[in-house]
């Protein structure tokens, strides 16, 4: 590059087309080679319910935005330094997301009379129509550059013309001082047995690379590699690292991992990265429904396996019931739910923290259970192995919440090694054991009963939805007997606490005002505290990735703070939960249902507002 | 699944828990039958799985000294294909009836048989709710009075053996809880079979529904009412052991053998393993008063088991792959070292 780069330490791209465009694509090349390139990286997909909503309308332009950087980098962004629009609708869906003075990459060529009037213009330029001439915007001419670099090559102007986004890649590629050679491979390797595709695709990114370095206009900016902690790492999203997680923690267990599941946005590649796993012994049952999915995990269960089943929001509303068989059969089994915007199907493919009070409460009876919520891409493996070791450990049904914004979203991984993750200890019982009862507690403090395996000799016995008489596990409807049991059961989700660790605060333990949250706001809540403690301002901030049981020291490190505020994705549900748990605190809360992930900018105004009014 | 010399007598499947069906009720037979079919079947006692849903029929897990599991309300079918995909060694018997197969659990029911997950999955078909006091169910026939239809119903009902085969099912028998030594032998059967095997129980329910299948057990013309077919042997029947079934331009018939010329070997030999399931769903949807109800193994055709084919798949992959342990997973692919 002969011109001197500009170093700048993140910026945020997000790409917008047609949903068969292809943005999705062309954001997850830009975000893999700038990983691999050393950067942090952080993603988010928005793209519309349809696969293929109608063409050339604002409600069928699919996005996707990187944030990268030198430094660690917790979220997506919020506004982008840099759009590249391929279409009048893509400029129109996104134009309130351009940061002021950011760049705006347009495909000149896409503005005709009929893309205007789909998107719904009045005049003839978008660009000023959105008010958007301040910004510094580059008109260029990619779908017929597309077509002039491929027109010898005997390929129809429908596949020319598929090419188009990569063109657009390369213009960034250059503006971001990307190497090529890691986005060439990746056409080598799909398209192996299409020579012609791979040519295609090679020599439309290197014209938009070519034509983004002879057009002096475009600003180049440079980032160097991140800081991060030694190791081997990778690219992951938040539902290819829930499956590993979940088959991590089966390896630990010295267990085979079955999944029954029925496919459901945002939640199926969960089960498609699991069915890919038969080399690790892994079964994945695709089920008739949602009911099926989890029984059919629960049958596992019951036969021995580490069950898993994988959800989203109106699927776990359908598995209620036989998640209380779960609870009352004392089976170990990890539920997913990655949430979406509801009720009802609501918005399938837009981020949302409503459920969490659907995973606290909604089954029959008094049926607790343990709930969990990851809080990147990334941890998304953590949370899963931890959701397979309280299961497995404690004998219960667990829920891990994750949701669409960290299930889709990206982030590195730092690769651990299985050595160093922790043994899951099963307790299964052993054959021919004669005082072998199906409900005594092998344990009195954490409450655990055996895991007795059919085909296991000498251990025949049976169970059941019914009310359980203590120990023996015969059907019992004495009414001490009901108290007695549900108590147990109370007592045993209760105790998981003993194995969880305390709640650590980000910044100090006293202060003005306590910023909490729970599970995928976390990188948010962190960026808005640390610009404020920047200013002086006396904020500290704590993550729940434990929600039921809470940690041991919550009370303790509320008591610090003059505020507490509550920040989450719905209309405060976290908030009345710990209303209920812990009454002696007032809590502020904020609250957005956008299907959005917050901005980081909205939330430092919010605390400010408090800070200053109370 | 491992076979083993049996060793066993039918008490020794006997629970310590008291049965609690209504005397005289049909289940009391299908229990019994099950007991003495357990002991003559090639498992070990600690290999049989027993698992139900919800209903009358369903309270069977805690009779049977075996493993057990009373479920939920229609999803047996679903939680027993878990286990036998989990464990293909196990024996694994699914018991439900027409309100929690064929209602509620309708949809795991024509799926576990599409599947053919090798269950053996008991039927008790008395056409009518027990455990709720005698509501109508998807079998009860049309017009029937029941607490909630006092003026008779108007829903059509099911015919078992059609859904089965509608559902491309590999194995349907019935039987009749008055006949144990016929239930023992078609559980017998049932189990070899390698795939879901559906046996229709036509149980009576003394309580709320006495008698719905006494046109068929009436003592003075049952031979007259049933046949029992048997692979390989012509459909005959009768008091006299001289009717049986013939194939007309119109479809089944019952003809006299010795009247309008019939003779013997005018009539059908049962084939119960044709892949063809023509003869087969019109031999299941026989009813009176124009024929026999056909008793026995109408359909057993060999095909693999869902549960196998999944075992296998997993072995196939594992012998080829080089990955031995996350680690290998984890570290594939695009990395990069910091």
């Amino acid at each position: 590059m002969d011109k001197q780069a500009k170093v700048v330490d993140e910026i945020v791209i997000r790409f917008s087309g047609d949903s068969g465009d292809g943005m999705q694509l062309t954001g997850t090349l830009f975000s893999d080679a700038s990983a691999l390139f050393g950067n942090d990286v952080s993603t988010f997909p928005d793209y519309p319910a349809e696969i293929r909503a109608p063409q050339g309308t604002v409600g069928g332009v699919s996005g996707f935005q990187v944030h990268f950087g030198h430094s660690e980098i917790h979220t997506p962004g919020d506004y982008a330094d840099v759009l590249v629009a391929m279409n009048p609708a893509a400029l129109k869906a996104n134009a309130r997301w351009i940061k002021n003075g950011g760049t705006v990459i347009f495909d000149k060529d896409s503005v005709t009379e009929k893309t205007l009037k789909k998107a719904d213009f009045t005049t003839e330029d978008p660009i000023k129509e959105l008010h958007l001439d301040g910004h510094n915007v580059i008109y260029a001419p990619i779908s017929s550059l597309t077509k002039e670099a491929l027109k010898d090559t005997g390929m129809d102007n429908k596949s020319i013309l598929r090419s188009k986004n990569m063109f657009a890649l390369g213009i960034c590629f250059y503006i971001f001082d990307r190497p090529l050679n890691f986005t060439e491979a990746y056409f080598e390797k799909k398209f192996a047995k299409k020579p012609q595709v791979i040519e295609a695709n090679k020599r439309v990114l290197k014209e938009g690379f070519n034509y983004a370095a002879n057009i002096q206009a475009l600003p180049s900016y440079k980032i160097e590699p991140a800081e991060q902690e030694r190791g081997l790492y990778r690219s992951i999203s938040g539902n290819q690292a829930t499956a590993w997680g979940l088959l991590a923690a089966a390896e630990k267990a010295n267990l085979k991992l079955f999944c029954g599941s029925y496919p459901i946005t945002p939640a199926t590649e969960i089960l498609m990265y699991l069915s890919q796993r038969k080399d690790m012994g892994a079964i994945t049952f695709q089920a008739e429904d949602e009911i099926a999915g989890i029984c059919t995990s629960i049958g596992a269960s019951f036969a021995g396996k580490f069950a898993v089943t994988t959800t989203s929001g109106p699927g776990l509303a359908l598995k209620t019931e036989a998640a209380g068989l779960a609870v009352i059969t004392e089976l170990p089994l990890v539920i997913v739910n990655v949430q979406r915007g509801g009720p009802s199907t609501g918005l399938p493919t837009k981020t949302e923290q409503a459920d969490l009070m659907q995973a606290l409460y909604a089954r029959n009876g008094e049926s607790p259970m343990p709930v969990i919520a990851a809080s990147s891409p990334s941890d998304c493996f953590d949370w899963a192995f931890e959701a397979g070791r309280i299961a497995l450990e404690h004998m219960t049904p667990v829920i891990l919440l994750t949701d669409g914004y960290i299930a889709n979203g990206t982030s590195p991984m730092r690769i651990k090694k299985m050595a160093d993750m922790p043994t899951i200890k099963t307790h299964i019982a052993k054959a021919n054991d004669e005082d072998y009862q199906p409900y005594r507690r092998i344990d009195k403090e954490l409450m655990i009963r055996e895991w007795a395996l059919p085909g296991t000799e000498g251990l025949e016995h049976r169970i059941g939805g019914l009310e359980k008489l203590a120990v023996s596990g015969n059907v019992s409807y004495i009414p001490e007997n009901h108290e007695v049991m549900s108590l147990e059961r109370d007592k045993k989700v209760k105790q998981v606490a003993v194995n969880i660790p305390d709640i650590k605060i980000t910044g100090d333990t006293e202060g003005d005002l306590l910023v909490v949250g729970w599970g995928s706001t976390k990188g948010h809540l962190e960026d808005s505290v640390s610009q404020m403690r920047a200013e002086g301002k006396k904020v500290s901030f704590v993550n729940f990735n434990y929600i039921n049981p809470l940690p041991k020291n919550t009370a303790d490190v509320f008591k610090g703070f003059k505020n507490i505020v509550v920040a989450e994705i719905n209309l405060g549900q976290f908030v009345s939960y710990l209303r209920m748990q812990y009454p002696e605190f007032k809590y502020h809360q904020y609250n957005k249902i956008q299907g959005l992930p917050f901005t980081v900018d909205e939330l430092v105004a919010e605390f400010n507002k408090i800070m200053e009014e109370n | 699944m491992t076979e083993v010399a049996n060793k066993y007598v039918a008490k020794d499947f006997k629970s310590d828990q008291e049965v609690r069906w209504c005397a005289g009720c049909g289940d009391h037979a299908i229990l019994n039958a099950v007991q003495r079919a357990f002991a003559e079947l090639p498992h070990k006692k600690e290999d049989y799985a027993v698992i139900s849903g919800i209903g009358c029929s369903s309270r069977f897990p805690y009779y049977m000294n075996t493993y057990g599991f009373h479920t939920i309300h229609g999803r047996a079918g679903a939680i027993a294909s878990g286990v036998k995909t989990a464990n293909p060694n196990l024996s694994v018997w699914q018991i439900t009836g027409d309100g929690d197969g064929l209602a509620i659990g309708g949809n795991h029911f024509i799926h576990e048989i599409r599947r053919n997950v090798n269950l053996n999955v008991l039927l008790f078909n008395n056409e009518i709710y027990g455990l709720t006091k005698g509501q109508y169910s998807p079998t009860t026939k049309i017009g029937t009075k029941t607490k909630t239809s006092p003026f008779g119903t108007v829903e059509r009902s099911f015919k078992v053996g059609q859904l089965v085969i509608g559902a491309e099912g590999t194995f349907f028998a019935r039987s009749l809880d008055a006949n144990i030594k016929h239930i023992t032998a078609t559980l017998i059967e049932a189990d070899k079979h390698k795939g879901a095997s559906i046996v229709e129980i036509l149980q009576n329910c003394v309580i709320f529904a006495d008698k719905t299948h006494g046109w068929i057990t009436d003592k003075e013309h049952k031979e007259d009412r049933q046949l029992y077919l048997e692979h390989g042997k012509p459909m005959i029947f009768g008091k006299e052991k001289n009717k049986g079934i013939i194939m007309t331009s119109q479809g089944l018939a019952v003809a006299t053998i010795g009247e309008d010329g019939v003779k013997e070997s005018d009539i059908l030999v049962h084939d119960a393993k044709k892949e063809d399931p023509f003869i087969h769903l019109m031999l299941a949807n026989m009813v009176g008063p124009d024929f026999p109800v056909a008793f026995g193994v109408i359909r057993a055709v060999e095909e693999d088991a869902y549960d196998e084919k999944v075992a296998k798949q997993v072995a196939d992959v594992q012998s080829e792959t080089e990955f031995r342990s996350m680690d290998d997973i984890l570290s594939s692919g695009s990395t990069w070292e910091v």
